[in-house]
């Protein structure tokens, strides 16, 4: 039985597939009745899911601007990608550059596999720094080195129903986390027996760590060598977090006992749902016609007045292994230019990282990305550890163990600060080995 | 002696695919149990540690570890009886004469084993619905107040056991028919003869014509159901409260998704030793009831 492991991977799309016929063809054409003395570059791209399928598309521009120039893209399902990366890195077969989840980063910069790009983006005419919502930006930064450049973003802000909460008597979203209290607390005495004030799914850290990230205290303390889960900002966050399950604001569900979301949010089963961008697309297609004036998105609230959030997303990185780095570096500006993120949005809906691209005028009137533009300034990076994301795992555990079996801040700041300082010791023996060497 | 020989040479290809593929890996496993292997060690091997036992000892300290043994366990004390009493059951209602059309339900039964684990799945997450689930519609009709299946910790896993029960019966189910159908018939006549009735006809010719047959898939599926991952992988992720993290799942995330390679080859290797002691307990059961 058991055993295999089914994945669904993704076939390439007939136009990629045609790209890399194309690629062939001009090679062995090429090569062998002798018309072309250069072949030219190949560049090796790799990109995930559905950017993967549609980055094809705008290939053929930047293929023609530059004729010496083939690029070859590779789909990787986002399953599966993480593995891939580091099974590439250990057989020496890394791409030339690549799509990367931006909390990946200071993983393949612990494994030395990332070209720095601050010599490029410095000369660059197209790639403006400044430009960039400083947030994301800075995911790109490791140690004070960039090694990235953000191709689109992703964050965590408030979806919500807007019928809903101005029948509550309040026309307009909470801005601060009292507003948010009071909202919470109101509509949860409308005592509509089916009806929870918030959606915060169990199986994800995200909504705790978008709260966690609007603290001053940073989540790990001395150059991330041990968790900082015990200072006052985390057990603030958690507290709160803590508090919407036991006043039953949240039910204490994951996301696999709700099904479907979108047509729970469109039935009016809870009134708020912390999630990401990808959702306003989700609900745009799933909510019928009628409903679609009833939800809106507002900024992520803080402690007092608007809050941040997690800045996420993907980039593009450079592999220090490539011998056609310069190359690369083109493909990247063409896919940071405005207007062909004005069209990589168009096709993906994914959110642009520069404000140029936002200044399209079918961006800026979209009422729904409004917000995210708006929560996009405040941006915050996660710990730039590569143990990060399995301490943001252990965060998720601990959150839910306290949600479920009633563990207090204390117990869960302490149990979740042991954990962290577990899963960093070998980071500590290799910071110290390399501080005495 | 010369056939001796040339016998080596018609076995040496499937031997050389095996030690390359299935014996250096273990070794290549077992060596590596024994370091602190992670993406640190890959990135540098000078950031590569000998730690000798470390990894087994800090496991059998590791709650989780303990934890999902217990699930594991669970599942395989239920599990199994249940998975072959359905086999079993289903085995002789095929067998019987009663059944009529018995290859169309032959094949309806050994469907499930055969269709994709990620497709029934999304399948059996609806019939689990709390809210709108077809098991939870069956059980208001007797009464049932609805259960959260694979959202409460205490129901997750026996809707796990539930749907790998149904998942994986056929199988067995197939091997009990084919023992059934080599029963020779005139022992039956020769009991029928005698006066037995059906059920002592049960116990004492099927039965004992069958023991064979009964401890080798007790063993099969003991060891397959010891290496429980898809079922939880799909349909829960190891949730709720790590509730359906099986020993296998614990050493997915530790190998695959954390890449400390060093404690997730420490777990096979517990999970093998375990394996190995409960087989090696069943064979000698097998041994001891055969002789008496």
């Amino acid at each position: 039985m058991v055993g295999s492991l089914d994945r669904v991977s993704s076939a390439p799309t007939a136009l990629s597939r045609a790209v890399i016929l194309g690629v062939v063809a001009a090679l062995l054409f090429g090569e062998g009745c002798g018309l072309s003395s250069s072949p030219g570059t190949v560049l090796r791209f790799w990109a995930m899911g559905r950017e993967g399928e549609v980055v094809a598309e705008l290939l053929p521009e930047f293929e023609r601007a530059n004729p010496g120039i083939r690029v070859k893209v590779q789909q990787l399902p986002w399953t599966a990608a993480h593995e891939k990366l580091l099974t590439a890195f250990a057989g020496d077969a890394t791409p030339d550059l690549c799509q990367l989840g931006n909390t990946w980063i200071p993983e393949l910069v612990a494994l030395d596999a990332l070209e720095p790009l601050d010599r490029y983006a410095a000369a660059s005419p197209i790639v403006d720094a400044a430009d960039y919502f400083p947030g994301i930006w800075d995911t790109n930064r490791v140690d004070g080195t960039l090694y990235g450049v953000p191709w689109y973003v992703d964050t965590r802000l408030v979806f919500y129903r807007r019928d809903l909460l101005t029948a509550a008597g309040f026309p307009d979203p909470p801005r601060s986390w009292p507003d948010w209290r009071r909202m919470l607390a109101a509509i949860e005495n409308e005592r509509s027996p089916d009806r929870h004030a918030i959606l915060l799914p169990l199986n994800e850290f995200e909504p705790l760590l978008a709260l966690a990230l609007q603290q001053d205290d940073p989540l790990l303390r001395e150059d991330g060598r041990w968790g900082n889960f015990a200072a006052p900002g985390f057990r603030r966050a958690l507290a709160f977090y803590l508090e919407m399950f036991q006043r039953r604001w949240a039910p204490a569900v994951a996301d696999a006992a709700i099904s479907n979301v979108w047509n729970e949010f469109g039935r009016g089963r809870f009134v708020f749902y912390v999630s990401g961008p990808w959702n306003i697309g989700e609900l745009r297609r799933r909510l019928p016609a009628h409903q679609q004036d009833t939800w809106m998105t507002a900024p992520l609230p803080g402690p007092d007045g608007p809050g941040a959030s997690i800045a996420g997303g993907s980039s593009l990185v450079v592999f220090r292994a490539s011998r056609h780095q310069a190359a690369a570096w083109r493909l990247i500006e063409f896919l940071s230019q405005p207007s062909v993120q004005r069209r990589f949005h168009a096709l993906t809906g994914d959110l642009p990282p520069r404000r140029d691209t936002w200044r399209d005028p079918g961006l800026a009137a979209d009422v729904h990305a409004r917000a995210f533009r708006d929560q996009l300034e405040r941006v915050r990076p996660a710990p730039k550890v590569p143990e990060w994301e399995r301490i943001a795992t252990e965060m998720r555990l601990v959150a839910e163990r306290a949600v479920r079996l009633g563990l207090s801040v204390d117990e869960a700041t302490r149990e979740l600060d042991a954990r962290a300082d577990r899963i960093l010791e070998k980071r500590r023996w290799i910071l110290a080995r390399r501080g005495a060497g | 002696m010369k056939s001796v020989g040339a016998a080596w040479w018609f076995v040496a290809p499937a031997l050389v695919v095996i030690g390359v593929f299935f014996v250096l890996p273990v070794f290549a496993a077992l060596a590596m149990s024994l370091t602190d292997f992670d993406i640190y060690a890959l990135a540098d091997s000078r950031n590569l540690r000998l730690v000798g036992l470390r990894n087994y000892a800090e496991l059998l300290q590791t709650p989780l570890f303990w934890k999902a043994f217990r699930n594991t366990l669970y599942f395989v004390v239920v599990g199994v009886p249940l998975s072959i009493g359905v086999s079993f059951g289903a085995a002789l209602l095929l067998h019987s004469r009663l059944v009529r059309f018995p290859g169309l339900f032959r094949t309806a039964l050994f469907a499930p084993v055969v269709t994709t684990l990620v497709a029934v799945a999304v399948i059996w997450r609806y019939l689990f619905n709390p809210h709108y689930g077809l098991l939870n519609y069956a059980l208001s009709r007797v009464g049932v107040s609805p259960i959260d299946w694979l959202g409460d910790p205490s129901w997750a896993m026996p809707a796990i056991i539930v749907f790998a029960v149904w998942k994986n019966f056929g199988y067995n189910m197939i091997i009990f028919l084919a023992g059934l159908q080599s029963i020779p018939e005139p022992l039956y006549e020769a009991a029928r003869i005698d006066g037995a009735s059906i059920w002592r006809q049960f116990r004492h010719v099927t039965l004992p014509m069958l023991a064979p047959i009964v401890t080798m898939v007790n063993i099969l599926t003991i060891a397959g159901y010891f290496q429980l991952f898809a079922e939880p992988y799909v349909m829960t992720q190891g949730g709720p409260l790590q509730s359906t993290v099986s020993v296998l799942y614990f050493m997915y995330e530790e190998g695959f998704k954390w890449w400390n390679l060093g404690s997730a080859s420490a777990v096979a290797f517990l999970l093998f030793l375990f394996i190995f002691a409960v087989t090696a307990v069943q064979l000698r059961l097998a041994r001891w009831t055969h002789a008496s």
